[in-house]
This record gives structure tokens, sequence and C-alpha cells, in this order.
């Protein structure tokens, strides 16, 4: 081979070595840039844009006996999780052995379970120390949990969906 | 009133396609020009080694497509480059090494390993659903990890090779147990300071302004600086009991973000070394090598002396800014220039210019496990993320800083590049798992049905639980 030729390998390696790091990087641009900031009621809209116009009209009465299939955090740190509700309770509370692991300074380690019991699911507070709320009143002995009904733990609030 | 909202997530597999394709063109163009410019003709097995790389690539690929397509698309695509890199060079220092008599044959052998780590890796996507199954096995994680790093001492099983005790002999293999044992223990830090992070954050007296931990939470952190001084006792790697601890303290800090950690753990390594350095020879040497490395005496010392770090230096330097060219420089006078100096290789023959882009990869492959680490929402595998990621960039640090004389010469090994089957194999186990928990992290959340913030509680959100139901149905219908 020839003197010029292996000089533009040599140095085309290197080119190519370049492309594939900066073209790496590239693909990574957006993800360095962190978050996108929205104006809160834009944000609101555009996370939840079926349910508020979705017909409210047949409303059968049939779905109740099938009760809830998931708990849903509406609000606190971790909005938006969700988890399957089985036959097993869920216990909630800061500590990682949790079932539903809350991030969130307001509430105890070990703060509040959900269990079935008769087709209807329960909510019970552990002793924690700034108290487990069905709506608004306070959670003292297992309270049945009606359909639509916020559990408040802390900062968070859960609800059962169907 | 604004809301940060995060950007929507690309699974991104049409892109990671993309970079493995740069990636395969890094490797196999490198083979391809050592062949060229050793021999002069094209390697003879140049199809079949490219079409082979280019399976195990695109097999890994369409794993991830059906087993963790939101995995994150730039990780994969880093570790296919560095291994393809490396093993052009050792098949460079292959062709400088073999006499007619006796062919060197370290190329294949990382050939061989490199389809088994693939392997390995796709064998840990299909059959980890979820990295949190992993917690489970927290305590079994650790009894793992100990009994690997013990395992060379047991006797008739495991043999000392240049002076260290680090290597297991089993049906023909040499194996380095070190290696596997540092994912089973990260997989048991995360697991154990997941659950006691609270109480090492926050009990304890503050002291000139910096908050220390108790006395008795200080317990498991003796234990491993024990374990670690052990190591380097016992089988006499300084390499590899720096990574341990380390890696110890790392991930205490991730789980505590308390400073106090990272300046007690600083202080008992820099206490130990210097015990060591006083009391073991090889450590001793080791430092000499290091600071007096250009005295004659040093260098013509053996064992131990500097002659192998002067000569990667001398070869460094007469790459460049650009290098010699694949195939064109003397990499082979340095001893065990396909494994532990590898990096001094690569050096000469791609210069400073190819040397930066090498690390470059590195930095983003550690960066990525970073990102996933904030990503992430579980503990455990912010954890996880987190130490198997610090490994990594550990590892090239000490090794890279060994090579180029920053920091004493310690055995680790180059994740990737170097000569090794244990090393390839756990890091491709490594790979998997980050690329397993970035999946996780980068998948979007299920999408909240009947919820709006606007709307009061009880009452209304009943009623629309109950359209959403009658939506449902009308759906599967």
């Amino acid at each position: 081979m020839s003197e010029l030729a292996v000089t533009l390998l040599r140095l085309g390696y290197l080119v190519l070595l370049w492309v594939f790091v900066l073209s790496a990087i590239g693909v990574l641009r957006r993800d360095l840039y962190g978050t996108r900031i929205v104006p809160r009621r834009r944000a609101a809209t555009a996370a939840s844009p079926g349910p508020a116009e979705a017909n409210g009209s047949a409303a059968g009465d049939g779905h109740r006996d099938r009760g809830p299939t998931r708990l849903v955090v509406t609000e606190g740190p971790l909005r938006g999780t969700t988890l399957p509700l089985t036959s097993s309770a869920i216990l909630i509370g800061r500590a990682p052995s949790c079932t539903l692991v809350l991030d969130d300074d307001y509430s105890s380690s070990r703060h509040a379970r959900l269990y079935p019991e008769g087709g209807q699911w329960f909510v019970e507070d552990l002793g924690s120390t700034n108290g487990t709320f069905l709506d608004s009143t306070r959670v003292d002995a297992p309270l049945a949990i009606p359909p639509g009904a916020r559990v408040k733990v802390g900062k968070s609030v859960l609800e059962l969906q169907a | 009133m604004v809301t940060v909202a995060p950007h929507q997530v690309r699974p991104g597999r049409g892109v990671e396609l993309g970079l493995l394709v740069v990636a395969l063109a890094l490797g196999v163009g490198a083979y391809a020009l050592v062949g060229l410019n050793v021999t002069g003709v094209l390697p003879a097995n140049i199809a079949r080694y490219g079409a082979g790389m280019a399976v195990l690539a695109v097999v890994m690929h369409l794993v991830l497509r059906v087993r963790a397509p939101y995995a994150d698309p730039v990780i994969l695509p880093a570790a296919v480059a560095l291994n393809g890199i490396g093993l052009a060079m050792i098949y460079r220092i292959d062709l400088a090494e073999s006499t007619a008599a006796d062919p060197s044959t370290f190329a294949n052998r990382q050939l061989a390993w490199t389809g088994i780590g693939v392997l390995l890796a796709c064998v840990v996507l299909v059959v980890l659903r979820d990295h949190r199954t992993l917690r489970r096995y927290t305590y079994t994680a650790m009894v793992a990890g100990l009994a690997l790093i013990l395992l060379p001492l047991v006797p008739g099983l495991g043999t000392t090779i240049n002076g260290a005790r680090i290597w297991v002999h089993l049906g023909g293999m040499s194996l380095q147990p070190a290696e596997f044992a540092k994912i089973a223990l990260a997989v048991f830090f995360a697991g154990y300071l997941v659950t006691h992070r609270d109480t090492l954050a926050l009990a304890g007296p503050t002291v000139l302004g910096l908050h220390l931990p108790r006395l008795r939470d200080l317990g498991p952190i003796l234990v491993v600086w024990a374990g670690s001084l052990a190591v380097l006792v016992f089988e006499r790697d300084l390499g590899t009991s720096l990574l341990f601890f380390g890696l110890f303290v790392a991930m205490l800090y991730l789980a505590t973000e308390r400073t106090g950690w990272i300046l007690i753990g600083l202080g008992l390594f820099l206490g130990g070394a210097l015990v060591a350095a006083r009391t073991f020879s090889h450590v001793a040497a080791r430092f000499e090598g290091w600071l007096h490395a250009f005295d004659d005496d040093v260098i013509n010392q053996s064992p131990g002396g500097s002659f192998q770090l002067v000569s990667a230096l001398y070869g460094m330097a007469s790459g460049g800014l650009f290098g010699t060219g694949w195939g064109q420089g003397r990499p082979d006078l340095v001893p065990y220039a396909e494994s532990d100096f590898i990096i001094a290789s690569l050096g000469e023959e791609l210069g400073l210019t190819g040397l930066l882009a090498l690390l470059l990869v590195y930095l983003v492959l550690a960066e990525r496990g970073m990102r996933t680490a904030i990503g992430v929402r579980d503990g455990f595998g912010k954890l996880l993320a987190g130490g198997v990621s610090f490994v990594v960039a550990f590892q090239c640090f000490v090794v890279v800083g060994g090579v180029t004389r920053v920091i004493p010469l310690t055995g680790l090994t180059m994740p990737f590049l170097a000569y090794g089957g244990s090393s390839l194999l756990a890091n491709w186990v490594i790979v998997a798992l980050l690329l397993r928990i970035s999946d996780s992290a980068r998948r979007p959340a299920p999408e909240v049905q009947g919820y709006d913030p606007g709307a009061p509680a009880s009452t209304a959100a009943d009623g629309q639980a109950t359209e959403v139901l009658t939506g449902l149905r009308e759906a599967r219908g």
C-alpha cells in the first residue's frame, strides 16, 4: 500500500471514531437538556384529554359489583403510579418493604394498609404520625372505601379505580 | 404556575440500530486495517469475522426490541464498539508476537468469550424481567460475593500468577472470580443500603459541620474495609481491593448524600494503603515504580520494576497526537500489551485523538448508567444502576491513571477492551443490567384514566370512575 493510502486510512479511522462518539452524544442531546417547563393549565388539559368530556349518560349499575381493579396515586410525588388490586392487602409507606413505597416526607414508614374483605376494600391506619384520611374523615378504625373516595396518606392521594 | 414535564421518551431502537452499524464498522474496520498494515493483505477470515460480530450485535438488538423496548439506545453500541476495538488490538498483538512454532491465539479466545458474553447478556435480559426481583437475593448476593472473593484462596483451586492470587483454574480455563463478585456485591450493597439509608444518613453527631454516622452504623463499612484489606494481604491484589472499597464508599454516598462517608472512606483507604506500602514488598514496589519510574535501578529491578510502565509511556509518546496507525507501531514491546496495558497500545496506534475518543465512549457509557439511576423510580434500581456504572468508570480511572502514571499501577482490567474472559463476561452482564434498569427508567408511566386534577373530590370522582368503566366496556365491546 502506498504511504498516502496508509495515512488516509489512519486519519479516516480516527474520523470514524469521532463520528461515532459525536453521534452518540447527539442522540443524548435531548436528554442532557433535561425537562420541559409547561404552564400548568395547558399541562392539565394535555394530561387528561378524555374523561372530562366522555359521555356520562349510560352509567349502568352492573359495574359496581365487579369492584375496583387498581389503585392510582392521583396526587403527591408519585402521581400517576398505578398498582393492580389483587386479593392480597397493600401496605403503604416509606419503608422499602411496602407494596407501595411512597417518596413522601409526610408519610410514616409503615403508614396504612388497604385490604379486601367481603368484596369491599378497607383502609386501616397503622399508627402513622400524620394520620390517614378517607376523604375528610380521619381513619381511626378500618373503614370501607366507597367508590371514588380519596385516601390521603401524607401528601399523597390514592384512589381506587375500576 | 408551571409544571415540569419530562421529554416524551422515544424507544430509540432505530437510533440504536444506526449507532450499531457505526460501532460494527469501527470494530471490523480496525480488524481489516490491522491485517492490511501488518501483512499487506486483508485477514483471511475478515468476512466471517464481520458477519459473526454483526450477528451477535443484531441478536442482542432483537432481544432488546422484544424484552426491553425502552432500554437506553446508546449503551449497547458503546459496548459493541469498545469490544470490537479491543479485539482488533488483541489480534494485532497476536500478529506481532506469533512465531511459526508458537502462534499466539489470544484474539480467538477473546472472540469466543465475546460470543459467550453477548449470549449471557441476552439470557440476563430474557430471564430477568424486572430488576427489582434481584432485591430478594440481597443477602444471597452478599454470601455469593464473599465466596467468590475468597475462592482463589482455596488450596488446589486458586493459582498465583505474577504474584497475585486472584485466579481460579477450572477445567483448563482460568477465571478471575473477583470480576463476578463485584456484580454480586453491587446487588448486596444496593439491597442493604436501600433499607438502612435513613439510619446511616440521619442518626449521629455533627462535628465541625460534618455529619458523622453513629459508631454502630459504621459496622458494615468496617467489615468491607477489612474485607478489601484481606484481599490486599492474602491475594496480593491492589486493584481488586481498591475496586471493592471504592464501590462501597460510592454507593454509601449515593444512598445517603453524606460527604462524611467519602471523607471517612478516603481516610480509611489512605491509612490502609500507607500501612500496606510499609509492610508489603509488592505494594512498596508499585509505589516505588510510580514515584521513581525513570530511575535506572527501578527500571531494571526484577521483578516489580517499572520497565513495563516506562516503555508504555514511550510507546504513547511515539504515537503522538494522531497515532502511528493500526499495525504501524510497536505496542508488543510492552509486556502484557494485550491485557493490562492495552490502553497504552491503543494510545500508541490511535494517538491522543483516538484515546480521547475511547475515553469519551466510556464517559458516555457511565453517564447513561448514572442517568438511568436518576430516572428509575425505585431506590434499589437507583443504587444498583449507580453502583455498576461507578464500577465501570472507576475501573477506567484506575487503569488509565496507572498506565499514564497518575496513580500507582494496579492490576485491573479495562472494561471490554482488555483481554480476559471473566472481565468480558462480567461487563456484558453489567451492560445487560443497565439495559434492563434503563428500560424501566424510560418506560412512560401508564396513563391515568379518569383523573382530572381540576375536579373536586368524592361525588365527581365517583361519576368519573363510572364513565371510564362504561367507556372501557364500550371499547371492549
